[in-house]
């Protein structure tokens, strides 16, 4: 048998694919909404007797935003994630994630953390709270704090994935939002363009899943390769 | 209860139902901490806020911590006219019975603030049906015992009292067992509907249905999973914003269909005494009025579904339906103590009474 001999350059391709496989990339998407969805609540009937609450509004109060949609249909405040995945959360050491009280309304009303991320409530507003979430899965506790105003930031964590915990202020009983935990970082909530990016997705076949909190939720399976992978997703409201 | 005993105290009496009325307020009080979804406003207890509860600043009564705060109030002021209460029949009153009734006021009080601080401190919104229940039934307590120390209970049985008002007859009629029994069963069936009611105001899910007299535009809604869907898709709640679900819809509904045998229970009631007592008995009144109270109900409580659970609406609805409930428990009471028919003096030449010789009548032959 002759000795076989490796080309340097051979062997360079070779560890260079081996690497390009290995490289994480991204699930980018864009969500729509098809239809007219219901309109939204008015909430200046029970906001306008707190002038600590209307003052940042003039003379236009704010409406609850159950369906955030563009002009041509971006659907906002969908949350996207890899279904299935457990295990991998690395929320210890992820940088909280912050909810504040402005105006007498949550911001931002829909967004998602991991289990042990923490999770720092703010105070903005010239008036007391109570921070009250009620989660339903064994494991995540209750919590219901008084929060004045100009207080400390009220910290809390959740141990178990679960979707849509309610947080709400009975002081304002229209105050409300919503966290969605996982177990890992592969998520995201779309934004006012309808957009969403889960990041450093190692290559892979996955299901990815889509729920918005009124409409429920959709799956596509896709496969995640050397490059950033696109799947859309359209809602309907009927 | 020893009706002869000299018991004549009208300011116990009077303070009694002074315990009553501001016992209606705080039940009023109670129900508009739950239609403003306010019942977790104030996170500490007792403390407010970290205040002392008499010292909270009035500055700071704002929103939903004006009403569960004011709740607080109102129910250490009962609790502390209870404990007058209780302290003052055991000194005062010959009455043993009403001595130990004093106590169980004052016990049930005692475990209607624990109840609701508990509540709050350990976040379980069940304990909220349970308080609501028994203050329900601490009210019934409240007005028995204001009957209990009326002129009229004391009358009763008394040798040489006024002449209670006659029947159409020209003669007071005892009431049979078989209309106090179906009054009986009426109150119960009233106190089950305002447990139903207590537990679907404590889902927090708004209206599971949102018309009446059809729900979601039938007789019967649709109650498959696809439908609860879209019942959650369609609706935009600002206050109670949890999703409805199918035990929900149907608590609403068994709600609904137990109103209905509440009306053609009391309605019967109040046939049955009109027959049986004539229309011009106490008690005959008192069962058209408690079927006038029903009729209210029934439309504060599809008031109630037209306004969006609005929360004046609601609460009144609260308000009558404990009303309801004290009205068939003291008709129910008052009937065991009506005084047995007197002698009927029957003119020459008259046809005896359609019911026949009663045994009083015979013994004075």
């Amino acid at each position: 048998m002759k000795d076989l001999k490796v080309s340097p350059v051979l062997l360079l391709i070779a560890m260079l694919a081996v690497a390009t496989a290995a490289r994480a990339a991204d699930i980018i998407g864009t969500i729509t909404l098809k239809g007219t969805p219901p309109a939204e609540g008015d909430l200046s009937s029970y906001m306008k007797d707190y002038a600590d609450c209307t003052a940042m509004y003039g003379d236009k109060l704010p409406t609850t935003h159950f369906f955030v949609v563009g002009p041509k249909g971006e659907f906002a405040d969908v949350v996207v994630s890899l279904k299935g995945m457990s295990g991998k959360s690395t929320g210890a050491s992820a940088p909280p994630a912050v909810l504040d009280q402005k105006g007498c309304i949550y911001t931002p009303q829909i967004f998602a953390v991991q289990t042990g991320q923490k999770l720092a409530v703010k105070n903005s507003d010239h008036c007391i709270h109570n921070v009250h979430c009620t989660p339903a899965v064994a494991g995540n506790d209750e919590h219901n704090d008084a929060q004045m105003s100009g207080g400390a930031d009220l910290t809390y964590t959740f141990a178990k994935p679960e979707m849509f915990i309610k947080f709400e202020c009975n002081v304002h009983p229209w105050m409300r939002a919503w966290v969605c935990v996982f177990d890992h970082p592969y998520f995201s909530v779309s934004d006012k363009d309808g957009k969403f990016v889960i990041k450093n997705v190692p290559p892979g076949k996955y299901t990815v899943e889509a729920g918005h909190r009124k409409l429920g939720s959709q799956t596509q399976d896709v496969e995640v390769k050397d490059s950033d992978t696109t799947v859309n997703f359209t809602f309907e409201v009927k | 209860m020893n009706a002869n005993a000299q018991n004549d105290n009208p300011w116990l009496h009077r303070f009694i139902v002074l315990t009553a009325a501001a016992t209606f307020l705080l039940l009023g009080s109670g129900g508009m901490v739950t239609s403003h979804e306010a019942g977790m406003s104030v996170p500490d207890w007792p403390n407010t806020y970290g205040y002392n509860m008499f010292l909270f600043p009035v500055s700071k009564w704002m929103g939903g911590i004006f009403y569960e705060h004011t709740h607080r109030l109102l129910a250490s002021g009962i609790g502390f006219l209870t404990t007058m209460l209780a302290v003052w029949l055991w000194f005062k009153d010959a009455r043993k019975g009403m001595r130990w009734l004093g106590v169980l006021a004052f016990v049930l009080v005692a475990l209607q603030g624990v109840l609701g601080g508990l509540r709050v401190t350990l976040h379980m919104d069940k304990l909220g049906i349970v308080h609501g229940a028994l203050a329900q039934l601490f009210f019934v307590l409240i007005c028995a015992l204001a009957l209990f120390t009326s002129r009229w209970w004391q009358n009763q049985g008394r040798a040489g009292s006024p002449q209670p008002a006659v029947g159409a007859h020209g003669v007071t009629r005892p009431t049979d067992k078989s209309l106090r029994t179906l009054v009986l069963a009426a109150t119960i069936l009233i106190f089950g509907q305002l447990i139903l009611g207590a537990t679907m105001r404590h889902q927090h899910a708004g209206l599971a249905i949102p018309d009446f007299p059809l729900a979601y535009g039938k007789i019967w809604p649709d109650t498959g999973a696809f439908a609860v869907a879209r019942y959650n898709a369609d609706r935009i709640e600002v206050i109670s914003e949890n999703p409805i679900t199918l035990f929900q819809i149907i608590l609403q509904m068994a709600h609904r269909i137990v109103a209905l045998a509440i009306f053609i229970g009391v309605a019967a009631c109040a046939q049955q005494a009109w027959r049986r007592l004539g229309r011009k008995d106490p008690l005959t009144r008192l069962a058209v009025f408690w079927l006038a109270l029903i009729v209210a109900q029934i439309i504060l409580g599809a008031w109630t579904i037209w306004s969006n659970k609005a929360a004046d609406v609601a609460t009144a609805h609260v308000l009558v339906g404990a009303l309801s409930l004290v009205t068939g428990a003291l008709w129910f009471v008052a009937a065991f103590h009506r005084l047995e028919p007197l002698p009927r003096i029957e003119p020459a030449g008259t046809i005896p009474g359609a019911f026949g010789a009663h045994p009083a009548l015979a013994a004075n032959k």
